[in-house]
């Protein structure tokens, strides 16, 4: 066989069970010479690495870690069809690299003899020797080579270790042929799949079925009692197959080797024989640290405390260390404003930048330490095996809303931000478990509300106390927001899980990986990985939907539409101010000035209720009325949409007291109690209106980087978009109840 | 006969069937539990459910539903 050419690029499949090091390994081969996308149709990240080895250049196709190569959902399907060279995107690999974990070899050889029956060259990497070592477990490498008829290579993917031999051995692989095929079936199983092969290939020739029928496939569609491959895979044939599988199954389970569990049966006896001789433990297991580790971990009671005190530490350390950073970023955001109002004159642009870019963009920007530090809290969790852990001591917990431990995690992070949950949601194998876990994060009380939540409690909510003073009607108030997000989203979960997404509980088998100590290159290579991707996905969807904000709120400006009164009074205290300035009685000028900044807020606001913003709140103003709401305050719901913290900055335009506002400014507080509807002396506010404001925060989807997150977790539109309609129908009538029944409670 | 879901911890036991041809019975097959399995109750999770379990070298958890389905020969350890 020739040597390709050194210009054509070998394509090398990477494949391994979930825990293996596999992630390691791929960035070990290829470094920064990574790709990641998406399949087309499905959730599955589609990575794509590249190194050179002696002058010839490999792409490597990681694949999702799985222990089985059994395709039963569309998201499984993808590694056999890029495995099987069935995929138009990747090219079809020269050979499979399958690593292999040397401390628990006996599972993970049940994968590689699936790989063995693809009829493609493998190579083995041999990874986690080390932990193998530690366990007293000795794995004889070249046996294992002799017996599987394949080239293994010790590795330490965390060290580095074995990297060049196992290119070299990817190397002669690659332009080798496949070993022989080797099945574990017994003979009669095998024979099924023969005539069934046949049948299916001599179809095939006839009819114009998409792809032809590899021996793997056929055994597969054999073996796979879940319908999946039958209705994907036997669209084209004219031919009854369907019943010849069942008849085939059939009489395999007359000669004793009954579908599905000839599979698990044979390939286990398989196993034993290739590792007899291969592996040899210790006679007494090695209690190891992660045992003893383990032991405390998931103890009923000590496990318990553990958890509520790591994850609480977890919220401290992203709000203590976040906040500071914060302020940093919101800082710089001022700067460069300043900077910005310096050297571009006054006018659209400067307006464009300053209020569209730099406060939507920036807004944003505020949140990245969080998003950083969960992405980070994450990754140690994952990558020191508590992540499972945590599944394992919140699964019951869980399972009272249809879902699983592993949604704990994602969901517990959107308390602080619905980005990094979202994310998280990864490690939910079930199509239908992550898509619900993603779909009710954005609906946990995430740090981006608060603001909202502390404006309006600390200018609504009386100050009363009970108890003693023990229990603060305010901190209720508070909480009961929290509660109602969590209380809204296990509904909402509760629902969906009966309805669009029904489906039989998936199994919760789930191995408990040894722990280990974080490796601080992977986790910190996560963080920035995860953190780049929010910045690109959501900035760019910020940025525009910040600038259409923009310009709704400042065009259509027609100074010829303010009152007259109000602009003739600008100029001439802008005149006093000048004179004021070069006369130097400082407490005139202060005066003066205070002066001149109401007029230009009153101005801003003119502006704003002029503006389509303005119209459209006006517009809107029947609908949110029976939320207790004036068109102002649907003008701010309606600016917060790209990102709900928005809204202090347009309360405070919008009230006439520019957009410096924060949170804590006593005077929109004050204005926004002493504010009446207009042409009347009836207050806009009172308990119910501020309440329902604050449901209506609680359950909107007011962020446009969780949406834009969501589709690129989900691969698809349909999903944020159906997120949006839910969360906002939801938020409107929670609005609504909540004024409807506080109003007639409390009293206006 | 007992099942795998009434095994106190610590026991251990081998696995004599496992019932059902569903995703979950295929899936704990394909994680090692066949006929003949040697298998131990590590321990349980604090709300009671699941299940964490030794087998083959390594440590799986389970829920107790799907405990139930393995039936297991207690007598051989
Ligand atoms: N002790 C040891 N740890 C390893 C080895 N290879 C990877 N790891 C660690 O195992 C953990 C899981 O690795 P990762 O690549 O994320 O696994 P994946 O789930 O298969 O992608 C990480 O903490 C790695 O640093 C190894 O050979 N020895």
């Amino acid at each position: 066989m020739s040597i390709a050419s050194p210009t054509q690029t070998l394509t090398i499949a990477l494949v391994g069970n979930p825990n293996t090091g596999k992630s390691t390994l791929f960035n070990g081969l290829s470094g920064l010479r990574q790709r990641v996308g998406n399949y087309p149709g499905v959730t599955v990240e589609k990575k794509i690495g590249r190194y050179e080895y002696q002058g010839q250049s490999f792409t490597l196709i990681d694949l999702p870690g799985t222990y089985s190569l059994a395709p039963r959902s569309p998201d499984e399907m993808i590694a056999v069809d890029v495995l099987l060279g069935r995929r138009d995107d990747v090219h079809s690999p020269q050979a499979v690299l399958c690593i292999v974990d040397a401390s628990n070899l006996e599972r993970h050889l049940y994968l590689v003899s699936q790989v063995l029956e693809l009829g493609l060259p493998v190579v083995i990497a041999l990874n986690m020797v080390d932990v193998a070592r530690e366990r007293g477990i000795a794995v004889n490498a070249e046996l294992l080579a002799e017996r599987l008829r394949v080239p293994v290579v010790v590795v330490q993917a965390n060290r580095q270790v074995g990297l060049t031999a196992l290119k070299d051995a990817i190397a002669k692989a690659a332009v080798a042929a496949a070993p022989p095929l080797v099945s574990p079936f017994p003979e009669a199983f095998q024979q099924e799949v023969e005539q069934l092969g046949a049948v299916l290939r001599r179809d095939h020739a006839k009819a114009d079925a998409a792809h032809d029928w590899p021996r793997y496939l056929v055994e597969r569609l054999l073996l796979d009692t879940s319908g999946y491959l039958a209705s994907t895979q036997l669209a084209g044939h004219h031919r009854d197959a369907t019943a010849l599988v069942a008849a085939a199954r059939e009489r395999l389970k007359t000669a004793g080797c009954p579908v599905p569990g000839v599979e698990p049966v044979s390939r286990y006896r398989w196993v034993g024989e290739v590792l007899s001789g291969v592996v040899t433990r210790p006679r007494d297991r090695k209690r190891t640290l992660s045992d003893a580790i383990d032991a405390v971990l998931t103890h009923r009671i000590a496990g318990a405390v553990v958890f509520v005190v790591l994850m609480a530490f977890m919220f401290r350390c992203v709000f203590w260390i976040a906040e500071p950073a914060s302020q940093l970023i919101d800082a710089l955001n001022a700067l460069l404003a300043m900077w910005v109002t310096a050297f571009v004159p006054e006018g659209q642009l400067r307006s464009l930048l300053i209020d569209g870019v730099i406060a939507g963009v920036g807004g944003v920007l505020v949140f990245l330490p969080q998003i950083f530090l969960l992405f980070l809290f994450i990754g140690v969790l994952e990558d020191c095996g508590y992540m499972s852990r945590a599944a394992y001591l919140m699964d019951k917990l869980m399972s009272r809303v249809g879902l699983s431990g592993k949604s704990f995690i994602p969901l517990l992070s959107s308390f602080a931000c619905a980005i990094p949950g979202i994310m998280a949601a990864r490690v939910i194998e079930n199509r239908r478990d992550r898509l619900v876990t993603i779909l009710v994060a954005p609906l946990m009380t995430c740090s981006a509300r608060l603001p909202v939540y502390v404006l309006l409690v600390s200018a609504f909510i009386p100050p009363l106390t009970f108890l003693n003073g023990w229990v603060h009607l305010r901190d209720l108030t508070m909480l009961s927001m929290y509660l109602l997000g969590i209380v809204a989203a296990v509904t909402v979960a509760f629902v969906l899980k009966s309805t669009i997404l029904r489906g039989p509980t998936p199994p919760f088998v789930m191995e408990l990986p040894s722990y280990k100590l974080p490796s601080p290159g992977t986790v910190l290579w996560r963080m920035l990985e995860n953190g780049r991707e929010f910045v690109y996905r959501a900035g760019t969807l910020i940025l525009a939907v910040s600038i259409i904000v923009w310009a709704l709120a400042y065009y259509p400006r027609h100074e010829g539409d303010l009152d007259p009164a109000l602009v003739a009074a600008q100029a001439s205290q802008a005149e006093r101010v000048e004179e004021l300035q070069a006369s130097g009685d400082q407490e005139a000028l202060a005066a003066a000035e205070a002066t001149l900044q109401a007029t230009d807020n009153l101005i801003a606001g003119a502006h704003l209720q002029n503006s389509y913003l303005g119209r459209a709140g006006k517009f809107i103003e029947p609908a949110v009325k029976p939320l207790g709401w004036d068109w102002r305050i649907g003008c701010a719901a309606i600016a917060s949409f790209p990102a709900r913290e928005v809204v202090i900055a347009t309360l405070g335009v919008i009230y006439n007291l520019g957009s410096d506002v924060d949170e804590g400014s006593t005077p929109l507080r004050d204005t926004l109690a002493a504010a009446t509807w207009e042409g009347t002396e009836r207050k806009v506010f009172n308990v119910p209106v501020a309440l329902s404001v604050m449901v209506f925060f609680a359950l909107c989807a007011q962020c446009s980087s969780t949406l834009a997150i969501m589709k690129r977790e989900t691969n698809s539109w349909r999903w944020p978009l159906f997120t949006f309609v839910y969360m906002t129908t939801l938020a409107y009538l929670g609005a609504l109840a909540t004024y409807q029944i506080g109003i007639r409670l409390l009293g206006g | 006969m007992s099942r795998l879901s009434e095994l106190r911890i610590g026991k251990s036991a081998a696995v004599k069937e496992v019932e059902g041809l569903d995703e979950i019975s295929i899936r704990l097959m394909e994680m090692g539990l066949i006929p003949g399995t040697q298998l131990t109750v590590v321990g349980v999770a604090p709300l009671g459910d699941p299940l964490e379990v030794e087998v083959r070298g390594y440590r799986l958890s389970l829920r107790r539903t799907e405990a139930a389905r393995i039936q297991v020969d207690a007598s051989e350890c």
